[in-house]
């Protein structure tokens, strides 16, 4: 069974540490949200910009600590597509956003 | 069953293993197509935020305690699914069965905790009829639960397999597939929980 993990070692899928300090860091980013909201530290444009680049933060902590986004063949097939999938995400939201913006009842 | 596939040495090895890796890409696809699928709910909720007609707002139903309980034990499941992976790594299937075990109750709290603020919210008059708002915050929040909901039966599965065959690359490409499927959906519930819930509250 051990042979496993030998075979190519560009696939390692992530070490204990890895997992703990990823783990960590995702507790870290929900709590700081958290304070910020329950009392009200920020101004509310303030703290809804934060709050959104600690989601952010914590969807790259998952990405690189848990998904193993940067392991994987050669060519990162997934990394493209999901660049791709993002471009089309943020189009979506934005562009939702920017014309009901102008199109009030 | 297990031996079969360590004997396999050479060409035919390779190809197999390359074959298992294609398979774990196209997961990859599947789940950007998912986070395409979650956007579009997004931009809907987004576009919704103050439709309330007359009815209820979130800022006056939602109670925090749940949701921050619910958020917790999703980021603590993604992290024992995470160990699922690295116990398949070791080669150890009883470890590994354990950690899915745990990571599967996590997911059904989860999931009965989402239930519970459901009739919450209903017995408040918060239906997905009431209003705009609360007709894209059932969508966006009960996909995200339903796709929890689906990950727990297909958890059930491969615990099934493993116990029957152990570890193999077929079944070390699933439980790949899986714990990438459940890192994704709690990065989507950590934009629930800051969009809908914690801006929400504010």
């Amino acid at each position: 069974m051990a042979q496993h993990q030998n075979h190519g070692g560009h696939h390692s899928h992530g070490s204990m540490k890895e997992y703990v300090i990823g783990f960590i860091l995702s507790i870290v980013l929900t709590i700081i949200p958290l304070v910020l909201v329950m009392n009200s530290i920020l101004s509310k444009t303030a703290t809804m910009i934060t709050i959104l680049v600690m989601a952010v933060l914590q969807f790259v902590v998952q990405l690189v600590f848990f998904m193993h986004i940067r392991e994987g063949e050669k060519p990162r097939y997934n990394v493209q597509t999901l660049i791709l999938g993002l471009v089309i995400v943020f189009t979506i939201v934005a562009g939702s956003l920017w014309i009901m913006l102008f199109n009030k009842y | 069953m297990a031996q079969h596939h360590d004997h396999g040495h050479g060409h035919d090895h390779d190809h197999h293993e390359e074959h298992e890796q294609l398979k774990v890409l196209g997961f990859w696809i599947f789940v950007v197509t998912d986070c395409v699928l979650f956007g579009t709910l997004f931009a809907t909720y987004a576009v919704m935020m103050n439709s309330f007609a007359g009815g209820p707002t979130g800022q006056e139903l939602f109670q925090l305690p749940g949701v921050i309980a619910s958020t917790f034990i999703l980021l603590t499941s993604s992290f024992t699914s995470g160990l699922a992976v690295l116990a398949m790594n070791k080669g150890n299937v009883k470890q590994l069965i354990a950690w899915l075990a745990v990571t599967g109750l996590l997911g059904l709290s989860f999931v009965v905790l989402e239930v519970t603020e459901f009739m919450h919210l209903i017995s408040e008059g918060a239906t997905m009829g009431t209003s705009g708002y609360w007709s894209a915050f059932y969508t966006l929040v009960g996909t995200h639960g339903l796709h929890v909901t689906l990950g727990l039966f297909w958890m059930t599965a491969l615990i099934f397999q493993l116990k029957r065959r152990g570890i193999t690359a077929v079944t070390r490409r699933k439980i790949t597939n899986l714990s990438l499927y459940w890192h994704f959906l709690d990065v989507v519930w950590i934009f629930l929980f800051t969009v809908v819930y914690l801006m929400g509250v504010m």
